[in-house]
């Protein structure tokens, strides 16, 4: 039985159908990205598989439970951070630790949890008095209290500097090191790329994207380039004297060349050596996961919070 | 399945944020016994109760200064128990002297004030007076009561009715009686109805309670906490505010047993009404206002303050569909009147609507989304 496992998933808001029939499944542990623009249907997604909403069709099984019907039993056996985490004001990171162990029924060592996620320093500091990542660490702390088989992410970094996030991943990755499997929701690629085994590009509420990083840029990506910076007239040159693909970008003043094989590049530069005209910078180049992403989700990502549903829906209708 | 632990562990974490939070604190203990503080030094045995009224005596005697009757008559105004009189000198324009003071009471006596008394000829006393100021009818009726007895002595007669005074009451009801099973009652509205109001909405719009629902506590288990909570909160209250009144202020207020259905019922009856208008309503702001709305008609109009008796009819009816009523009456039967019958019709229901109350909460309040 795999962890997760969900087909055909629909769930629509009035006229807006922020998940629009997909599937995917996820390995035992697997670290599984769930990538997408804001209000791609991310947190929906994963909100249906925690089993806080409820689906409008499809199929969706957790650890082999339906989590709408049986949510109460799930939760015994996952472990959440919901976005945007927060917590009593007024409660420490460790009386949370100790809140949840008793409400689940379960001995801990609050100190251990702590030190797992790097909170030890901040364990006696009002909720309200921790920063924006030690925040998300107690949050971190409270989803592994009933030692889960399954966490589920989402957005756990969102808003966090650059060393809290850091500090975050290698959190992630111990757990990871435990064999623990994992649904991580991100809008971050960098974070989908350094943490995740396999990633799914969701985009309106559909998967545009799912494999490894490697796999979704070979699929999606245009290969190897190189990039000569010189003016048109090189362009030119090597389009007249080679049997390559020539691509020249006035605005930049760059000369790209897709390249089928290695050997490419030699002709390329053999010809432009020829050609007795003066040549800039060279490089090659690949795809990267944000060249992809950017060629498969029509708009850019944006950083503050979610494409508002009503503006989402007018988009649809124009398209 | 019903879990006490979880109820206990829920109950531990809420208190102990509860009393961290300096707010939460202010509000639950120290603002009524502010409110006995301020309504007791108001209406309590701190003012003598008598009123005073500006008097200007133009009467010229028999003699050019000195002794004369008027000053006679504004002594014996004086001595009695609700007036004090604050002489005016005659120079002056009255009238325009007491507009000036914002005086609601004036008396003035007359120029020919003894002659006239001596030669048995009719003379008036004049008392200003505002119909509209509750302390005018007492004036006129106090200048009455001597001029009378004026009248009497001038011929030499005695007084045959006499007045002896008695109240309904074994013991004097003082209005600090009454107002110590208001201000209960009004603090065992505001403090679980406006907290949880407040965090029933602010809870939805954080995700906290998503996040609850993802540990084994219920909903049902978490309500009883808070309502666990507000017991105690509303019996510590209760005791700081029957203190201060009795050590202070001198009120007469029995203790029974039969307060405690009171002090239980009433916060977890507003708990669950507090809960119940987080939940229908969309945001913490329209929970607010809407929380207003419910509480601030049974702040006044519920027999905290001033008894329901005072008020028109139609809002003594009114009162009767409000549950604040039924704690602020029986509290009163129990502490004041004595009268154990009355107050038991108002616990059961106290008791029918705090259970139906709780159970509508329960029912509406959703840990997670459709």
């Amino acid at each position: 039985m795999l962890p997760i496992e969900v087909s055909a998933l629909k769930k629509h808001y009035g006229e807006l159908k922020a998940v629009d029939g997909i599937s995917f499944s996820v390995k035992q542990g697997e670290v599984f990205g769930l990538l997408g623009p804001n209000g791609a249907g991310k947190t929906t997604t994963i909100e249906i598989m925690e089993g806080l909403r409820e689906r409008d069709g499809g199929d969706v099984k957790v650890l082999g439970f339906d989590p709408w019907k049986n949510g109460y039993e799930l939760h015994k056996k996952i472990g959440v951070i919901p976005q945007e985490f927060t917590f009593f004001e007024k409660t420490t990171p460790k009386e949370a630790i100790i809140y949840y162990a008793d409400l689940f029924g379960i001995q801990v060592n609050p100190d251990e949890i702590l030190r797992e996620v790097l909170l030890e320093e901040s364990a006696k500091v009002n909720f309200d008095s921790l920063s924006g990542g030690q925040k998300q660490k107690t949050g971190l702390a409270l989803s592994l209290v009933n030692s889960p088989e399954l966490l589920f992410l989402d957005e756990p970094t969102t808003g966090l500097d650059p060393n809290a996030r850091r500090a975050i991943w290698e959190v992630i990755r111990s757990l990871k090191a435990k064999g623990k499997t994992i649904i991580l929701t991100t809008h971050y690629l960098d974070e989908a790329q350094q943490l995740s085994d396999r990633v799914a590009i969701m985009d309106h509420g559909r998967i545009v994207a799912m494999g490894t990083t490697e796999e979704i840029i070979q699929q999606h990506g245009s290969g190897e380039r190189l990039e000569i910076h010189e003016n048109e007239k090189l362009a030119e040159y090597i389009k007249a004297n080679t049997e390559l693909k020539v691509d020249y970008d006035k605005g930049k003043g760059e000369i790209t060349i897709p390249l089928q094989k290695k050997i490419d590049a030699l002709a390329a530069l053999a010809a432009a050596e020829q050609s007795g005209l003066e040549w800039g910078d060279i490089q090659t180049r690949q795809d990267s996961l944000d060249d992809v992403f950017v060629k498969l989700v029509n708009e850019p990502v944006g950083e503050q919070g979610e494409t508002a549903p009503e503006e989402k829906a007018s988009k649809k209708r124009r398209r | 399945m019903i879990s006490g632990k979880r109820i206990f562990s829920d109950f531990k974490v809420f208190s102990r944020g509860y009393l961290r939070n300096k707010f939460g604190l202010f509000f639950g203990l120290i603002f009524p016994v502010i409110l006995i503080l301020i309504f007791g030094a108001i209406f309590g045995g701190g003012s003598t109760g008598k009123i005073n009224v500006y008097a200007q005596n133009l009467d010229s005697g028999p003699f050019p200064t000195g002794q004369n009757l008027g000053t006679g008559f504004l002594e014996a105004l004086n001595k009695s128990s609700t007036i004090t009189v604050i002489t005016v000198d005659p120079s002056v324009d009255f009238s325009k002297y007491l507009a000036d003071h914002s005086a609601s009471d004036g008396i003035l006596i007359p120029q020919n004030f003894t002659l006239d008394y001596a030669m048995s000829q009719q003379v008036n006393v004049t008392v200003y007076g505002n119909p509209t100021s509750s302390t005018s009818g007492i004036v006129s009726g106090t200048v009455s009561g001597y001029a009378n007895y004026f009248n009497l002595q001038r011929f030499n007669g005695t007084m045959i009715i006499g007045l002896a005074s008695a109240t309904v009451n074994t013991q004097q009801t003082k209005y600090i009686d009454f107002l110590i099973p208001g201000l209960i009652g009004f603090s065992i509205l505001t403090s679980p109805m406006f907290s949880l109001v407040n965090i029933s909405s602010e809870y939805k719009k954080t995700k906290l309670f998503k996040q609850l629902s993802l540990t084994p506590l219920t909903k049902m288990e978490w309500l009883i906490s808070k309502m666990i909570w507000y017991v105690v909160l509303t019996i510590a209250g209760f005791l700081l505010m029957v203190g201060v009144g009795i050590f202070l202020f001198g009120a007469h207020v029995a203790i029974t047993p039969w307060l405690i259905p009171f002090l239980v019922l009433g916060p977890m009856l507003f708990a669950s009404l507090g809960m119940l208008v987080g939940t229908v309503t969309k945001n913490p702001e329209t929970a607010g206002v809407i929380g207003n709305i419910v509480t601030f008609p049974m702040m006044f109009l519920a027999g905290t303050f001033f008894p329901i008796s005072s008020m028109p009819q139609y809002l003594q009816t009114f009162a009767h569909v409000l549950p604040l009523f039924y704690v602020t009456e029986g509290l009163n039967n129990a502490m004041v009147y004595g009268n154990i019958n009355n107050a038991i019709i108002d616990i059961v229901v106290l008791a029918v609507i705090t259970v139906v109350i709780f159970a509508l909460a329960v029912k509406l309040f959703k840990w997670r989304e459709d």
